[in-house]
């Protein structure tokens, strides 16, 4: 399998979305449009030349000062193909919130959850957006690079 | 014959200097020991230790080694780890607690009956360490009564030995009447 071809395939399908695309040593990386991810996540998993069927991270990177702040990161992996992708899409802080995927791969769920936990990003259709390492009641979001290094959360008292 | 010549002496000795404790112990020619029930106890005490181990992080292999046989805390009567807090005196917070770990401690804590002591074993729960950041309680006497400060990443085995009879030195002086036993702080 060629290594562009998940590139090729992704530009000719969603011409629109794709805003950059780089492939350096076998190593694709695909820049897209945050309203389209979840159509090109069914695409890359359902494609019979693609068949990206194991979501393997789903992390993000806070660019403090950059517009869109913030960029969500896919990595994924084919099993039948040995072909891995990685897919970004830029999340800007006035509009802090991206489509979930959670339909799409169901491993997805606690990767968003860690995400929304540490950046504060809202993934619109996810089934239980809440905190996971994290508490209830932790005040703001500690991998925002502008989280203040020595701030200090309240103690929480005894479970009962 | 010797007996009766210490006691003639330890006699003069009482009348020479009324009211002296070691005097009143020569009267008896070192037969008898003279002291409060409450310093029985106490010293009783001082050298059965139940602990309880509350180990969270990489420090607890450290620990392990202090108890294991080549350290020994057997020695200093601290044997037997009790896994339930009711039956334990002295609380070993082994290791990083984060603010999610921090009202289990707490409830473990509370849910030890007196006499009790707790004993920070490492930086981390001295201080926080170098776990300066968001998640990690900044040594656990914010959030209990610390009797004995261990730092060290990890500490050696012997200033965990040397600071656990310290507690046990510590310990009488802690202690109230039998009955009445107050918490120091």
């Amino acid at each position: 399998m060629n290594t562009s071809v998940t590139l090729k395939k992704l530009v000719e399908r969603f011409p629109g979305s794709i805003i950059e695309t780089h492939s350096h040593r076998g190593d694709d990386t695909a820049v897209v449009k945050k309203e389209d991810i979840a159509a090109i996540c069914a695409f890359l998993r359902d494609d019979e030349a693609l068949r990206y069927n194991f979501m393997m991270d789903l992390t993000a990177v806070d660019y403090l000062g950059r517009e869109p702040r913030f960029e969500v990161v896919y990595h994924l992996y084919s099993l039948q193909h040995n072909q891995r992708v990685r897919i970004k899409a830029g999340v800007s802080e006035s509009d802090c919130t991206i489509d979930s995927i959670v339909s799409v791969w169901i491993c997805a769920d606690w990767f968003e959850r860690e995400v929304f936990d540490m950046y504060g990003i809202t993934f619109k259709g996810h089934p239980e957006l809440r905190r996971i390492l994290l508490y209830e009641g932790f005040e703001g979001h500690p991998l925002r690079k502008d989280y203040p290094l020595k701030k200090r959360q309240p103690l929480i008292g005894p479970i009962n | 014959m010797g007996l009766i010549t210490r006691k003639k002496d330890a006699s003069r000795q009482l009348i020479q200097q009324p009211g002296d404790p070691a005097a009143d112990e020569n009267l008896l020619g070192g037969n008898v020991i003279l002291t409060k029930l409450q310093e029985v106890v106490n010293w009783s005490r001082k050298y059965s230790f139940f602990l309880y181990p509350f180990v969270t992080a990489c420090c607890g292999m450290e620990f392990m080694s202090v108890a294991g046989p080549k350290y020994d805390l057997d020695r200093f009567g601290a044997a037997l780890p009790r896994f339930s807090p009711r039956q334990a005196d002295l609380l070993m917070v082994v290791g990083t607690i984060s603010h999610k770990q921090a009202p289990i401690l707490v409830k473990v804590y509370n849910q030890m009956t007196e006499p009790k002591w707790v004993f920070a074993f490492g930086v981390c729960a001295v201080s926080g360490g170098f776990y300066d950041n968001y998640a990690t309680v900044q040594g656990i006497d914010t959030l209990v009564p610390v009797d004995v400060y261990v730092p060290g990443c990890p500490p050696r085995p012997e200033w965990s030995l040397t600071d656990c009879s310290s507690c046990s030195r510590k310990s009488p002086r802690n202690v109230g009447p039998i009955g009445q036993e107050a918490r120091h702080r």
